[in-house]
């Protein structure tokens, strides 16, 4: 029982890990561009949602509707304005780049708040939980983590694949050069899909300062995190990124679980093994393309 | 006749690498130029001069007689020129009728409708909701035309249709050019098949290492006149 309570438990770890990845997945199959602030933007959506609970004394939820537009801007900002002119044959530039705009983030956020844990409170609904048998109850909570994640990225597939604007997307990343034959404003393009991958990590990191304290240097840990889902799943899959959130957190719930009867595991480690095994047996990912 | 398109001692190339030098070349309203040359010669590199891919670094592209040196690719479609890449360039992650859609983005009005262009290539009907990447070379051809002319252009540019087509093939497409130009469309055709090039062109310039090397009109040019000029000897 302790198994399946451990499974279940990874799988809606799993759908925070989805929605983390889901930006990074965007950012990547959109682009080719490797946001290295990835996790520090989800962290910072969590300082902006704890500044607004103070400023204008809103619950949680309210947050939402603040930090998400406003962490779309700036994404839209961040592509045409910085990232844009690192686009190129070469990755390291905007690896460099991105790499330095998490290190500004982090001090910032550092100087502006400084290292005291914060978190976010979503009252009650962080311990109630549906009880499912004697041994399982599903918490509240990570269900509706899990559920926003399935919503998120279901609208993203619906949207890329039964709208003109999303065909433009799936053009764009398919060949750039020919997208702006047909008339498309690749920049601008950019900048929306770095938007949304921006406005999805703050959904994330609203939901991680919710179930978890967050502090400013916790964005590179939750990168990686990011990172092994995106990988396990399978770059350019959408679906993909969900089934490797999901993959990710089971392995990590199973590994503690193995710890706890037998020992010399750890939930973090298995993820990482699982992540390991992917590269090396199914570098694609789960559900990537097999070129 | 008034030009539509006006290339006047055009410099461009890649990074270091100078491709074109000085070229000028004009082509009317309602024309159908080709342009022929050996591999190398500049053919491909002036269509996306002319698209806006490759920026221009001396010279002047004037199209209906606007300059078009500032302006961006995705703004020269919406102008009206539209370029048939060479190797079809299909999006693979589209569908051939996704593929067609896609070109309708700049939303021009004109006569080539989804419609019209599945009565031009009507074997697209049947295959409208096939992946690109699992077509053959001359379907990718017909949807790569049909891409094209669904953003209505005033100059459609078609880049080596015939590349790597069987023979058979490169004739079913351009028997379909007459129906392309009849409205009044002005085409320009890259090809490397000469004698393709020779029967539907109204003109033809030669090319040869980034310049013009002949001009004229097919019926003038003789045999030898032509290969000089194409390779150079």
């Amino acid at each position: 029982m302790d198994w399946l309570n451990a499974v279940i438990q990874g799988i809606l770890l799993g759908g925070l890990y989805a929605l983390f990845a889901t930006g990074l997945s965007l950012a990547f199959g959109v682009l080719r561009f490797v946001n290295l602030a990835h996790g520090d933007l989800a962290i910072l959506g969590a300082y902006l949602a704890f500044s607004s609970i103070s400023t204008f004394d809103v619950n949680v939820w309210a947050t939402f509707g603040i930090v998400v537009p406003i962490m779309f801007a700036v994404g839209y900002i961040a592509q045409r304005g910085l990232f844009d002119f690192t686009l190129g044959e070469d990755p390291l530039p905007g690896i460099l780049v991105s790499f330095g705009l998490g290190v500004v983030i982090q001090n910032a956020l550092l100087v502006h708040y400084s290292a005291t844990d914060r978190g976010l409170s979503v009252g009650s609904l962080a311990t109630e939980s549906i009880r499912i048998s004697d041994d399982i109850s599903v918490g509240w909570f990570p269900l509706i983590i899990l559920l926003v994640a399935v919503g998120l990225l279901g609208g993203m597939q619906l949207f890329l694949s039964f709208t003109p604007l999303g065909r433009a997307f799936r053009a764009v990343s398919d060949d750039r050069d020919t997208a702006r034959l047909m008339g498309i404003d690749h920049r601008n393009l950019y900048g929306l899909a770095m938007g949304i991958a921006f406005a999805t990590v703050a959904v994330a990191g609203i939901f991680l300062g919710s179930r978890t304290t967050f502090a400013p240097a916790q964005g590179p840990s939750q990168l990686l995190f990011a990172f092994e889902a995106v990988v396990i799943g399978g770059l350019g899959s959408l679906w993909g990124t969900l089934l490797g959130g999901i993959v990710l957190g089971v392995a990590q719930t199973l590994g503690n679980q193995i710890d706890v009867d037998y020992g010399w595991m750890g939930g973090v480690l298995l993820g990482h093994l699982v992540f390991l095994a992917v590269l090396a047996f199914r570098p694609a990912g789960l559900l990537g393309a097999r070129s | 006749m008034t030009d539509l398109l006006n290339v006047d001692g055009l410099d461009a190339g890649y990074g270091d690498f100078q491709a074109l030098f000085d070229l000028s070349l004009r082509v009317a309203q309602g024309e159908t130029v080709a342009i022929i040359g050996a591999n190398g010669a500049g053919k491909t590199t002036l269509l996306k001069t002319v698209a806006g891919l490759v920026r221009a670094s001396g010279g002047a592209i004037r199209f209906a007689g606007r300059d078009l040196r500032s302006l961006p690719a995705h703004k020269r479609v919406g102008m009206g020129i539209a370029l048939v890449p060479e190797g079809r360039r299909l999006f693979g992650s589209l569908s051939v009728r996704e593929n067609l859609l896609i070109g309708g983005h700049t939303g021009r009005r004109g006569d080539w409708t989804l419609e019209a262009v599945l009565d031009l290539f009507p074997l697209l009907k049947l295959i409208q909701r096939r992946s690109s990447a699992t077509l053959s070379g001359g379907e990718q051809q017909m949807v790569a035309i049909g891409r094209a002319l669904m953003s209505n252009p005033r100059l459609v540019l078609l880049d080596e249709v015939s590349l790597g087509l069987a023979p058979t093939v490169v004739k079913d497409l351009y028997a379909a050019l007459p129906s392309v130009v009849s409205g009044g469309m002005t085409a320009v055709v890259v090809e490397q098949d000469i004698e393709q090039a020779l029967s539907v062109a109204d003109r033809v310039y030669c090319m040869l290492e980034g310049r013009v090397s002949l001009q004229g009109r097919p019926d003038d040019l003789d045999h030898a006149q032509i290969t000089t000029a194409y390779f150079g000897m």
